[in-house]
């Protein structure tokens, strides 16, 4: 015996299960680039559909209302790509090989764990997409290259906590599919019901007082802030709390759904 | 409990049930360190439920289980560090190559980058996998994969193997090469637990059996000693004329009240007999119905006709003409 009998799996050991994992997942997403094909496809889509639809009705011109628009678009693309998590997961947690990991001395939660941090790679490609695509149609960054990088790690973690809700549903529903017919209607209210399209102003009070307190306003005003230029720091941190908050209720959610399921 | 430590497995009063069905009813195994236990048992009598409540896949409703001396629900984590599964099923990730399925699992034990890597390299070579091993595994054949998941569960070098019908579905090559791999770890002080189908390789590779059927364990024993003690002794005749084999059926029959294995192939009839007076029984018989044998003979059992009178069964898997 080379390995010395665990009894415990600390945090720290179980992080490092989730990141070899979280190895695995992306090594899969390298050999099957298709599987990158919605944060691929989606954003552009986004893009071209509310810019040119409603640009010159909401903004006077595309172009104006790209400048408003692009950092809540890159909340709402974070917030799709989050689907793709629980429904990887769902496929993934009938396979074999999900045996082995349950097991193995490792920690019960390195499989959702590693499926979560691997989708990085698909939060990076869906804004990187955006982004450039963006610059293409005539966005431009006003202020400087770190607030950029810091909207964007803003995002991924953003991104990573809503992952958790969309793992917990793939662990509850049998069929992949199922998973984004559950989710959309929690996504949804969450991008649409915010000041990402349209400024609050012209809403009634209870929808205003929703969308002043919804993660994605704060996420977008501090990315806003981040890209255009002004105070960002009051809505990051709000933002961030809400990230932590959804994790907390829900990674737990998840890895008791998780334990269920497998038994 | 009786915390036998000169066993590396053992269970008492398993019972799993799923809804209606009763997969365990009360199983008890115990394998002694360094041994092979062979759990023979047709399908659906309990023997891969069995064999996930010991790896911690599954827990029984009743009963408890110890691997290593670890209580396989209270200690589960301790015990996944001394066991290692072959499932029936692959249990590899189809997407990765051979080599990286082995350098995620040794990462995953916790060795260092270059350790794990050179242990994927050496176990790669000794299942004769070196060629595919950067290939995805969704491109290798049954054999080969079955392999590769073979040389996943070492990579842990455990102290523990269980084996889920090692060589179901694989053709006789791979099948020895399997046996063959069994016995250099049995060699090396490896304990093993293998469920199968095939009496064959219950009698090649156990030093124990255990006979489960409608998740009741039903004979325990060394191979002989179950051949022996069930009915003693085996009764063949090959009668000269291939259209004379239902006749000599239907009198086996009569003189031992169970049906007789037939082999279509070679023409032979054998049954479990308890008392050697039927061979002078059955001598006198064929000689009124006018029926004449080319072979005619009284000896020790094989495990197919122990299994026949063990559960009224004949074989759960007729085994072919594999060698």
């Amino acid at each position: 015996m080379s390995t010395p009998t665990t009894t415990h799996i600390s945090p720290g050991l179980a992080l490092r299960h989730g990141f070899a994992l979280a190895g695995r997942s992306i090594t899969k997403t390298r050999k099957n680039p298709e599987s990158l094909l919605d944060v691929t496809l989606q954003p552009i889509i986004f893009l071209l559909l509310f810019v040119y639809l409603f640009g010159g009705a909401l903004a006077g011109s595309p172009e104006q209302y790209l400048q408003l628009l692009l950092p809540g678009l890159m909340v709402q693309n974070i917030a799709f790509a989050s689907l793709g998590t629980g429904m990887a997961l769902c496929t993934d947690i009938s396979k074999g090989v999900f045996d082995r990991f349950r097991s193995m001395p490792i920690a019960r939660s390195a499989p959702l764990v590693g499926a979560v941090l691997g989708d990085v790679v698909r939060f990076v490609v869906t804004l990187a997409v955006l982004i450039v695509f963006a610059v293409i149609l005539g966005f431009r960054v006003q202020t400087d290259p770190g607030r950029f990088l810091v909207a964007v790690v803003l995002m991924i973690l953003f991104g990573l906590c809503l992952c958790w809700v969309s793992v917990f549903v793939g662990m509850l529903v049998k069929s992949p599919q199922a998973v984004p017919g559950t989710l959309v209607a929690f996504i949804l209210p969450l991008t649409f019901g915010s000041n990402v399209f349209v400024s609050a102003d012209t809403m009634p009070g209870w929808l205003r007082g929703w969308v002043e307190i919804n993660p994605v306003s704060h996420l977008t005003n501090a990315a806003r802030g981040l890209l255009l230029g002004g105070e960002w720091v009051g809505d990051a941190v709000w933002a961030f709390v809400w990230g932590v908050a959804i994790a907390a209720v829900f990674f737990p959610l998840a890895l008791r759904a998780y334990r269920r399921r497998v038994g | 409990m009786s915390g036998n430590t000169d066993l590396a497995v053992e269970a008492e009063g398993l019972v799993k049930r799923f809804g209606d069905t009763v997969a365990l009813d009360g199983v008890d195994l115990a394998v002694p360190r360094g041994k092979v236990l062979g759990v023979l048992g047709p399908n659906g009598a309990g023997k891969t439920t069995a064999v996930r409540v010991l790896a911690t896949l599954l827990r029984a409703d009743e009963g408890w289980a110890r691997v290593g001396g670890y209580d396989v629900r209270e200690q589960a984590t301790a015990v996944r560090g001394l066991i290692g599964l072959t499932g029936q099923y692959a249990s590899v990730d189809e997407d990765l190559s051979g080599t990286e399925n082995l350098v995620l699992i040794g990462k995953l034990l916790g060795l260092p980058k270059a350790e794990a890597k050179a242990r994927a390299k050496d176990l790669m070579a000794r299942f004769e996998l070196t060629d595919a091993a950067g290939r995805s595994v969704k491109t290798y054949s049954g054999g080969m994969r079955r392999r590769a998941d073979l040389a996943a569960s070492l990579v842990g070098r455990p102290e523990v193997l269980y084996l889920d019908e090692p060589t179901t579905g694989l053709d006789p090559h791979s099948r020895n090469e399997v046996w063959a791999t069994v016995r250099t770890l049995v060699d090396d002080g490896t304990t093993v637990l293998l469920t199968t189908q095939y009496l064959e390789e219950a009698d090649r590779l156990a030093d124990l059996i255990t006979v489960i059927d409608h998740g009741r364990v039903i004979a325990n024993g060394t191979p002989n000693e179950l051949k022996r003690r069930t009915g003693g002794q085996a009764l063949q005749v090959r009668p000269s004329l291939p259209t004379d084999l239902p006749a000599v059926a239907a009198i086996l029959r009569e003189l031992t009240g169970i049906d007789p294995i037939t082999d279509a192939e070679s023409g032979l009839l054998s049954t479990p007999v308890d008392n050697s007076l039927l061979l002078s029984a059955l001598v006198r018989r064929l000689d009124e119905a006018g029926i004449t044998a080319d072979e005619l003979a009284l000896r020790l059992p094989s495990l197919d006709e122990v299994f026949l009178s063990l559960t009224g069964r004949t074989t759960p898997v007729t085994e072919g003409s594999v060698a």
